[in-house]
Order: C-alpha cells, then structure tokens, then sequence
C-alpha cells in the first residue's frame, strides 16, 4: 500500500500513513481553509487500508491545535479506525493542555476504539 | 495618527485590523498575536485558549462575511480587535453579514450563552456527531467552541446598515491565569 506523507504547515498537520512500517500518525496544527478537502485523502486511505489492515494499528494523534471544522474531520477519521480490526488510539497531550485531553476525551466518548492518553 | 495611538493604547490594544479577510490574513494575524504574547511571556494555557478564539472568530468571517454597497462598491472589510488588560484578553470583531442571517445567528448565540460548562460540552457533542461541513467550509460548532474557551458568554450586537445588511459585533473574553 501506498505510503501517505504529508508535510506539516503552519495551518495544516504533518501525516503518515505507512502501513509497510506500522507507522500512523497525525501531529502538529489543523486549521486548514477547507477541512473537508484536506481530510479527504486520509479518509480514502484508511477505507482502503481497513480492507487488509496490520494486526495491529496504532494511530498517534500529536496534536497541539486543531479549529472546530477539524473537529468534524477528526472524528470522521476516527469513525473509520472503527471499521479496522485492531486500531487503537494514542492521544497525546502537552502537560498542562487540558482543552487537548478534554477533547481527546470526548473523542474517545463518541466512538468505538480503544484510546490511550500520553503526556508530551 | 497620534490620536489612533493613543486611543490604541488607552484601550489597551496589541492588535487591530481593518479590511479585507482571507486565510492567508488569518495566518498573519495569528502569527502576529502569537508573537506577541510570545514576547511578553504569556502563560502557555491562556496562549493557546486565546489563539483558539482567534482561528474561530477570524475563520467565522473568512466564510460568512458579507458585502454591502457603498455606493457603486461594494465593500468587504470586516474588523478584528484583541486587547490585552491585567486580567483579560477581550477578542473582538465586527463584519457585515445579510440581514437575513440575523435571526439564525442570534438564536445560536442566545443558545451557547443560556448553557454552562456542561451543557455546552453535551451540545457540543450533539453538533459533532450530527453536523456536516457546510458548503461554506464550517461544522457549526465555532460559537460553543469560543464559549468553552471563554468560560464566560460571547457578548453581541447587531447593527443595521441599509436594508440589506446588518452589522455584527462579537465579543469574547479570555481570563489570564
């Protein structure tokens, strides 16, 4: 399967989904012009990828911000982890940003995945 | 100029603009308000919830910001505003939108501001699971976003300009730790 890579920006986060190296993670600042856009392809690749997933997949979300229309988008990814066998979250959180666990946590509310919370 | 100045420092701005509001110009401003809390070593939590505020209430008018007419032109410009006193920042913008949004977006906000802490979050989480992005690029969720950071309501007021358009102010406020 392809590897996707894209290069974090000042409005826009750093992702890899590389399912060769068990590598899945999504970190830095989310608040592009066109959320819908912009996690599209993240979206087709996890539909693609749920068809013949690793064992195990564990998706890191290192996120410092992230706007409400990410919000949206954010959950729409997480929705799809709950069509792969074997996906877990890792949430990571700066010590004192409690708005980023709160918002972890209600992720973890809204959908069916195991999540683990990490400090960084 | 002085007067601006002055008045710019009597009510304790560090920031205003004045104009047109793309995403290129959002960039700017948050990097610029970023850098200046930056500079004056602003705790990292009240950094991150003004910067919140900031992205939602600068996006807001990116997407639903209205011209109107004066004259043969038609005029775009919208205004931004942060300010910086002992124990708050005050996160203020103004733009004008079609009047016949006013009903809609007054009943939003009259929602947020009737909850607390957390009837907000179950709202929120109600907008989430149910709401798709708009054609105009938002989840709905950015009033109840602001008013979660905030802790306090979002205080509003809208001002008509001809027939056509309203002037919409907003107001939020951030405690500094």
């Amino acid at each position: 399967m392809e590897i996707l890579n894209l290069e974090g920006t000042e409005d826009t986060p750093k992702i890899i989904l590389d399912k060769a190296n068990g590598i899945f993670e999504i970190s830095g600042r989310s608040l592009p012009e066109d959320s819908a856009e912009f996690y599209q392809p993240v979206l087709d690749w996890l539909e693609a990828y749920a068809q013949s997933p690793n064992p195990k997949s564990e998706f890191v979300f290192k996120l410092e911000y992230f706007n409400t229309a990410s919000s949206k988008l954010i959950l729409d990814v997480l929705s799809k982890l709950e069509d792969i066998s074997g996906a877990s979250v890792n949430w990571y959180f700066h010590e004192d940003d409690e708005d980023m666990e709160e918002a972890g946590e209600e992720f973890s509310e809204l959908v069916e995945v195991d999540f683990e919370f990490n400090i960084y | 100029m002085y007067d601006l100045h002055k008045s710019m420092r009597e009510q304790n701005l560090i920031l205003v603009y004045e104009g047109e509001f793309t995403q290129e110009i959002t960039k700017s401003v948050l990097a610029m308000a970023e850098r200046n809390m930056d500079s004056m070593g602003e705790e990292s939590s009240t950094k991150r919830k003004v910067f919140n505020v900031m992205v939602e209430c600068l996006q807001n008018i990116v997407k639903h910001g209205e011209g109107y007419k004066i004259g043969e032109n038609i005029d775009y410009d919208a205004v931004f505003m942060i300010g910086k006193k002992d124990d708050e920042y005050v996160i203020t913008s103004g733009n004008p939108l079609n009047k016949s949004d006013v009903n809609k977006l007054k009943g939003k906000l009259d929602q947020v501001n009737s909850l607390d802490k957390d009837g907000l979050k179950q709202l929120y989480k109600e907008i989430i699971k149910n709401t798709t992005i708009s054609e105009k690029g938002g989840a709905g969720l950015g009033f109840v976003d602001m008013a979660r950071k905030s802790g306090r309501q979002l205080e509003y007021d809208f001002i008509t300009i001809d027939d056509e358009r309203s002037f919409f102010s907003l107001k939020t406020t951030i405690s500094r730790n």
